[in-house]
């Protein structure tokens, strides 16, 4: 950090001395309101916490790989959780699924990638010195830290974690007896849970409030780049489903802790009947699943936001239907809160009620498709550069396609009787929302690195870790779809007792050896990423070439991102390879009145100094 | 110059200024108040769909008798007031809290309102007003809670436990099914920590009123995000009055 640091000062002392007081260390790098700290704290948490979830695959990657193989070189890691005979403990199995499914959706791919892309991109890209409420926006990485912090202890526990899968469905998690990971480990889930709800609530009100307010002069909605877009909706999406989690996290308390039946109804554990009657477990499902579902899209919808930018940049075209990607947006998320009940096709309800959530599921195949189709006209005929971020992109669109086909099928009521809880699910849902995703924060994190730390990222490396993680997403996740049709299931420890399935021991080897390949090919990226903070060469002003107003920011800006007056935007994100134009991309601060030769029939200034409406500014927060 | 560039007209939505006339700090209490919105909807589903599963009472209203088998006419359960004891008021009480939580906005209104016209006393005045309503309304429902739990003066015999069994605890009441009181305690609970925490909001900003903090700042902006709050609050109750005392 302090080399990054030296920079940012030798580098700024030729212009005006600025007049904010110098902050110490802790001012600057630990309790920081500036969006662009905040959003860096929000990635390396976020990375870390990718690793321990990634590690933990590999955990019971190699129990389902080698079922029969002597695993006691992982004692010093895993204690008593590896048993006298070399084995993985049963309920440790359960509980490394249950937190590699709760970090990689959670900590990872929510708070990872929109708190690091929403945070740092949203006052860059639409031209404000910051975010609304710098202290909330503190508050939101500081309650997630807390949350990070909760989840972490609860690893250590000797009961262990949470174990009854990431969706913590009661009565298994009600019951402390049940089994043990539903002890102090899932009190420690949900009171981690519940601080993770504030933080994103608060980073949330925060995202949409900046972008209806802050938007620099010029800045209309139409005018966005799809990433704000995108993360804007997200933080919608968040504010309306995470709250109901919250209530059923809540609910949940009560069961367990204060002696209520919300979940708990008529259940014997060793033949003793308990005294709960009158709850329905179905009810946590339906309250679950409204956040659950919407969940997908807070995880996705930043990923592609990413990918329409990094494509339409390093294709040098505009963006194929820049106002169909938008209505497809709105269309997801809207539909993303009338669809959760297809989680629950086989819990008993009405087949009626299921065939109306199948249909409104399918819709989704519609803005979906949109999306698909406009990334594959926009890289049409592009003059396509190939940076690592630009692959990761594509890939990301690879993934999308190939884990979005799946979900139609998954969507039908009637066959998802045969595919659900088995193998098919999992294939679905890690490439069309765990691997995309996934990709999409690689990419961002490849395509704004020169912005985040003034330096560049090594190329070659990234190609490497790219074509690695590419073709390992795919090892990993395509034989999953065989075993799941052949009827093998999600969370079971060992198959071993059941003959049919035996056909399938060297696919899943298979799967294990490309899950190691894969997660190891992630250290790549990872040297890249420290090496290049310190050591990366120096970025220029606009590596990429690029239209979006972060690109006329200083090498290193400071808090403020600025100096001197915010930009005026006066055209879209995505003029590039404008016929006439004499380079390939006119950024968005450019005027029209500057570029007569490219001008299409109609193209105009807007006047800004005329201005025939009260006008209410909002002052920022510091 | 290939053509002449003249400039179109600019709209609220161009950028440079806040476009709902609101600042970012109304914007964030308003996006918040939908959030919890949904927080409070959960659990009112939740009532509806726990009290759905559960018998009604198919009897005479006259002849009702409490009893853990459905669930209980409400008109029965709320039809006490301090100082009448063994007298049935159907929802009296509640009903004066109702109304007390109801002015209370009225009170807000109007200190919103000299807010607007800068008027500091007339501020403190009414944001007074509105915590000593907040706080009646707790008052009210600490009593009510305490009735509750206390219970009637004869016990209801609970089939589920095989006991006879005075007032109610999460775990068991002898008003109905055991599910009747956790709902009311937890729905009724969850509002009121809203007006709890409303209260001290509202004490924090009549102090700052009183400390001449907004005539200090220009504006009241502070008295009217606060004021957001406890509408909102009130809002909910109405809809908590409805479900759990009326239907």
């Amino acid at each position: 950090m302090s080399a990054v640091e030296l920079h940012a000062h030798t580098d700024t002392h030729s212009h005006e001395h600025h007049e904010h007081r110098e902050l110490n260390f802790i001012q600057k790098y630990i309790f920081s309101t500036d969006h662009k700290i905040i959003a860096k704290q929000f990635l390396i948490t976020g990375l870390i916490w990718a690793l321990i979830g990634g590690l933990l695959s590999l955990v019971f990657r190699l129990q389902l790989g080698f079922p029969g193989a002597d695993l006691s070189f992982l004692k010093p890691f895993l204690g008593h959780w590896i048993t006298e005979s070399g084995k993985l403990h049963q309920e440790f199995y359960l509980a490394a699924v249950t937190m590699h499914g709760t970090i990689m959706v959670f900590f990872v791919l929510t708070a990872g990638l929109s708190g690091t892309f929403s945070n740092f991109l949203i006052p860059l890209q639409i031209g404000a010195r910051d975010m609304a409420s710098g202290f909330l926006n503190m508050l939101s990485y500081w309650f997630f830290f807390l949350s990070s912090v909760v989840m972490l202890i609860s690893l250590f526990l000797e009961t262990g974690p949470a174990a009854g899968g990431w969706v913590i469905y009661p009565p298994l998690s009600a019951l402390p007896q049940a089994i043990s990971g539903s002890g102090l480990g899932m009190t420690l889930w949900l009171v981690s849970m519940a601080l993770f709800i504030v933080s994103s609530l608060l980073g949330g009100i925060n995202y949409i409030t900046t972008v209806i307010n802050l938007r620099t002069e010029g800045m209309s909605f139409t005018k966005l780049p799809l990433t704000i877009w995108a993360f804007f909706i997200t933080a919608i999406i968040g504010v309306l489903s995470f709250p109901v989690l919250l209530s059923a996290a809540l609910l949940l308390i009560f069961d367990r802790s204060f002696g209520t039946s919300f979940y708990l109804s008529e259940i014997y554990i060793g033949g003793e009947a308990l005294p709960n009657v009158g709850g329905s477990p179905i009810l946590f499902q339906h309250l679950f699943w409204f956040l659950g579902h919407p969940e997908v899209y807070i995880v996705l919808l930043p990923a592609l936001g990413i990918t329409s930018e990094i494509i339409a940049t390093n294709s040098r075209k505009p963006i194929f239907g820049y106002r169909a990607m938008i209505g497809s947006i709105l269309g997801i998320a809207f539909l993303s809160f009338i669809v959760w009940a297809h989680h629950m096709f086989v819990t008993g309800m009405n087949p009626f009620l299921g065939s109306i959530f199948m249909f409104l599921t399918l819709i989704i195949a519609v803005p979906s498709a949109v999306k698909a189709f406009n990334y594959i006209t926009t890289l049409w005929k592009g003059n396509i550069i190939f940076t690592p971020a630009m692959l990761f992109s594509i890939g990301l669109v690879s993934l999308f396609i190939s884990g979005g086909l799946t979900g139609i099928i998954l969507g039908n009521a009637a066959l998802d009787i045969q595919l659900h809880d088995t193998y098919f699910v999992v294939a679905h849902f890690h490439l069309v929302m765990g691997a995309a995703s996934f990709f999409g924060m690689i990419a961002g994190i490849y395509h704004w690195f020169p912005k985040m730390f003034g330096r560049m990222m090594n190329d070659k490396l990234g190609y490497l870790h790219f074509w690695l993680t590419f073709v390992g997403a795919y090892l990993v996740f395509f034989p999953m779809h065989y075993i799941g049709i052949a009827g093998f299931p999600r969370r079971y420890y060992s198959w071993t007792n059941f003959d049919a399935f035996n056909t399938f021991h060297d696919l899943n080897a298979f799967i294990s050896v490309a899950a190691i390949i894969t997660v190891a090919a992630q250290l790549i990226f990872a040297f890249n990423f420290f090496y290049s903070m310190f050591y990366g060469k120096l970025a220029p002003a606009n590596p990429w070439r690029s239209n979006t107003l972060e690109w006329t920011t200083p090498r290193f800006p400071k808090h403020g991102n600025w100096e001197g007056p915010l930009p005026t935007v006066y055209r879209w994100p995505y003029d590039y390879s404008k016929p006439g134009a004499k380079e390939d991309f006119i950024p968005q601060n450019v005027p029209y009145s500057a570029t007569p030769e490219s001008n299409l029939p109609g193209e105009q200034d807007i006047n800004l100094e005329e201005i025939d409406f009260e006008v209410v500014k909002d002052e920022q927060a510091h | 110059m290939a053509q002449a560039v003249v400039s179109t007209k600019r709209t609220i939505w161009d950028g440079g200024v806040s476009p709902l006339k609101a600042s970012y700090g109304k914007l964030m209490m308003w996006f918040f108040l939908l959030s919890d919105a949904f927080t409070f909807s959960a659990f009112l589903v939740t009532y509806g769909m726990i009290r759905y599963m559960h018998p009604a009472y198919e009897g005479k209203s006259s002849e009702f008798t409490f009893s853990d088998a459905y669930w209980p006419i409400p008109e029965k359960v709320f039809n006490a007031a301090p100082f009448f004891h063994g007298v049935d008021l159907p929802l009296v009480f509640v009903g004066i809290m109702t109304f007390i939580l109801i002015l209370s906005s009225v009170t807000m209104v109007l200190a919103v309102e000299a807010g607007h016209r800068k008027s500091q006393k007339e501020v403190e005045k009414w944001m007074l007003w509105t915590i000593v309503g907040g706080l009646a309304f707790l008052g009210c429902q600490a009593w009510e809670w305490t009735h509750f739990i206390h219970g009637l003066d004869k016990p209801t015999f609970l089939t589920r436990l095989g006991v006879e069994y005075y007032g109610a605890t999460l775990f068991a009441n002898q008003y109905g099914p055991q599910s009747f009181a956790a709902l009311f305690f937890f729905i009724t609970g969850f509002h009121g920590l809203h007006v709890f925490s409303g209260v001290i909001l509202n004490i924090i900003v009549f102090y700052q009123t009183v400390m001449g903090e907004f005539e200090r700042r220009g504006h009241y902006e502070m008295v009217e995000k606060v004021g957001l709050y406890w509408h909102f609050v009130d809002l909910v109750w109405v809809f908590v009055f409805t479900l759990f005392y009326l239907i």
